[in-house]
C-alpha cells in the first residue's frame, strides 16, 4: 500500500505539469481572443450583417469552449491535488488528543460546511459520547479529515434519501465513541440511502465514487482508510442495510507505539 | 529603458507561454525575454552577457544534468547581486529552504500567477532604475 501512495504521489506530478499547461495556455487564449476582437471590431463593422453575425458566433464559441477548457481542467486540478493530499499522509504531529473533542469539531466543521454549500440543507445530530475516554495518541490533522470525510459521506446519504424518497423523512447522524481496553472506538451512522451489496467491497477502492461527475473524486475513503489502517494502526469498517442505514465503526490503539507495531 | 529577463526550464512550452504572457511588455519594449533549456545553457548565456541589461533570472528547479538549485548556487558566486526566482511544481519546504539558504530573491510555485509575477519584476531594484 505504501507503493500505491507513491504511484500516486508519481502520476500525481506528473499529469500536474501538463495540466498546468492546459490551464494555462487555455486563460491565454480567452485574452488573445478578446484582443484580436478589439482589434478587428472597426474590420468588422464594415462587413455585411450576415458575417459579422456568423464572425460573432464563431468567436462567441470559441470563448466558450476556451472557458470550458479552463472549467475541466481546475476539475481535473482538482483531482490531482487530493491525489497528492492523499499520498502525504505521515507528515502531521502526533499528539495527545481528546478524541471526543476532536469529533465535536469535525461534526461542526462539517455540518456548517454543508449549510454553507446548500442553505436547505439540514440533519439531526445525535452524539453518545464516552465522557470517560482518557486521551489517545493520534494525528488530529489527519483524523479529523477522516471524520469530515464520513461525515460529509453521511449528510450526503441522509439528504439524498430525503430528496429521494419523501420530505417527511428526518435525516439523521449520530456519532458515538466508546473506550475500549487499548482501543478507542468511533461510530459514525447514518440513516441514509446505504450501500448496495455489490458496491461493498468497492468502498475503500481509490477513485470508486457513486456521485455525479465532478462532484466527487473518490478519494475520500481511501484516504480515509490509509490513515486508520497505514498511518494509526487501526480498523475501518462499513456495515450498511440498503435503503435503511450506513455505519462505520474505526478502532484506534491507544498509543502510537501499538500503531507502529501494527503496521509491520 | 528596457531590461532582459532569463528563463531557464526544460519544458519547451514554457518559453512560449511567456512570450504570450509577456506580449504586451515586449512590444512595449519594457522587457526582453531570453530562454535557457538548461543550467548549462543559462551559464553560457550569461557567460556571453545578455543585452539589454539583464535584472533577474527565473529558474526550474527539477531540469536533466544541472538542476536549478545547482544553477542557483553557480549564479549566486558569479554574480552575488543578481536576483533569481525559482519556479518549481514541487512547492515543498525543504526546497523552499534551500533556494532560500542559497540566495533565492523569490520562490514561486507552478502554475505561475502572472499578475504576482510581473508585480515582483516591478518591484525588483534594477526595473525602477
Amino acid at each position: 500500500m505504501a507503493s500505491l501512495g507513491q504511484l500516486t504521489a508519481g502520476i500525481a506530478h506528473e499529469i500536474k505539469n501538463p495540466l498546468n499547461f492546459v490551464n494555462n495556455f487555455a486563460g491565454l487564449s480567452v485574452e488573445l481572443l478578446d484582443e484580436l476582437k478589439e482589434t478587428a471590431a472597426p474590420a468588422v463593422a464594415s462587413l455585411g450583417e450576415d458575417t459579422r453575425a456568423e464572425i460573432d458566433e464563431i468567436v462567441g464559441m470559441l470563448t466558450g469552449n476556451l472557458e470550458k477548457i479552463a472549467e475541466h481542467g481546475r476539475r481535473a486540478d482538482g483531482i490531482v491535488k487530493s491525489m497528492l493530499a492523499h499520498s502525504r499522509g505521515g507528515s502531521g504531529d502526533w499528539q495527545s488528543t481528546d478524541i471526543n473533542a476532536l469529533v465535536e469539531e469535525a461534526l461542526n466543521l462539517a455540518y456548517h460546511g454543508a449549510r454553507a454549500q446548500d442553505q436547505n440543507f439540514n440533519i439531526t445530530l445525535e452524539r453518545d459520547f464516552d465522557r470517560n475516554i482518557a486521551p489517545i495518541e493520534l494525528v488530529p490533522q489527519d483524523v479529523t479529515r477522516v471524520f469530515l470525510n464520513l461525515f460529509g459521506n453521511g449528510f450526503y446519504a441522509a439528504d439524498r434519501r430525503r430528496h429521494e424518497v419523501d420530505d417527511a423523512f428526518r435525516p439523521t447522524l449520530n456519532v458515538t465513541t466508546r473506550d475500549l481496553e487499548g482501543e478507542v472506538e468511533i461510530r459514525v451512522r447514518d440513516n441514509g440511502t446505504g450501500i448496495p451489496p455489490e458496491l461493498r467491497d468497492k468502498l475503500f477502492q481509490p477513485f470508486f465514487t457513486t456521485k455525479p461527475t465532478g462532484e466527487g473524486t473518490g478519494l475520500g475513503l481511501s484516504i480515509s482508510y490509509d490513515i486508520v489502517t497505514q498511518q494509526h494502526g487501526g480498523t475501518i469498517k462499513a456495515d450498511s442495510v440498503f435503503g435503511e442505514f450506513t455505519e462505520f465503526t474505526i478502532r484506534l490503539p491507544r498509543s502510537r507505539r501499538a500503531a507502529t507495531a501494527g503496521m509491520t | 529603458m528596457s531590461f532582459s529577463i532569463l528563463i531557464v526550464d526544460d519544458e519547451p512550452d514554457v518559453a512560449e507561454m511567456f512570450r504570450q504572457r509577456f506580449r504586451r511588455e515586449a512590444r512595449q519594449g519594457t522587457y526582453v525575454l531570453h530562454f535557457a533549456a538548461s543550467g548549462e545553457e543559462a551559464l553560457d548565456k550569461l557567460a556571453n552577457g545578455v543585452r539589454p541589461e539583464l535584472i533577474v533570472i527565473l529558474s526550474d528547479i527539477n531540469m536533466p544534468g544541472m538542476d536549478g538549485l545547482s544553477l542557483l548556487r553557480e549564479i549566486k558566486t558569479q554574480r552575488p547581486d543578481l536576483p533569481v526566482m525559482m519556479v518549481t511544481a514541487y512547492g515543498d519546504e525543504d526546497r523552499r529552504r534551500q533556494a532560500e539558504e542559497a540566495g533565492a530573491l523569490q520562490f514561486l510555485s507552478k502554475p505561475v500567477d502572472f499578475d504576482l509575477l510581473k508585480e515582483e519584476l516591478r518591484r525588483l531594484p534594477g526595473a525602477s532604475a
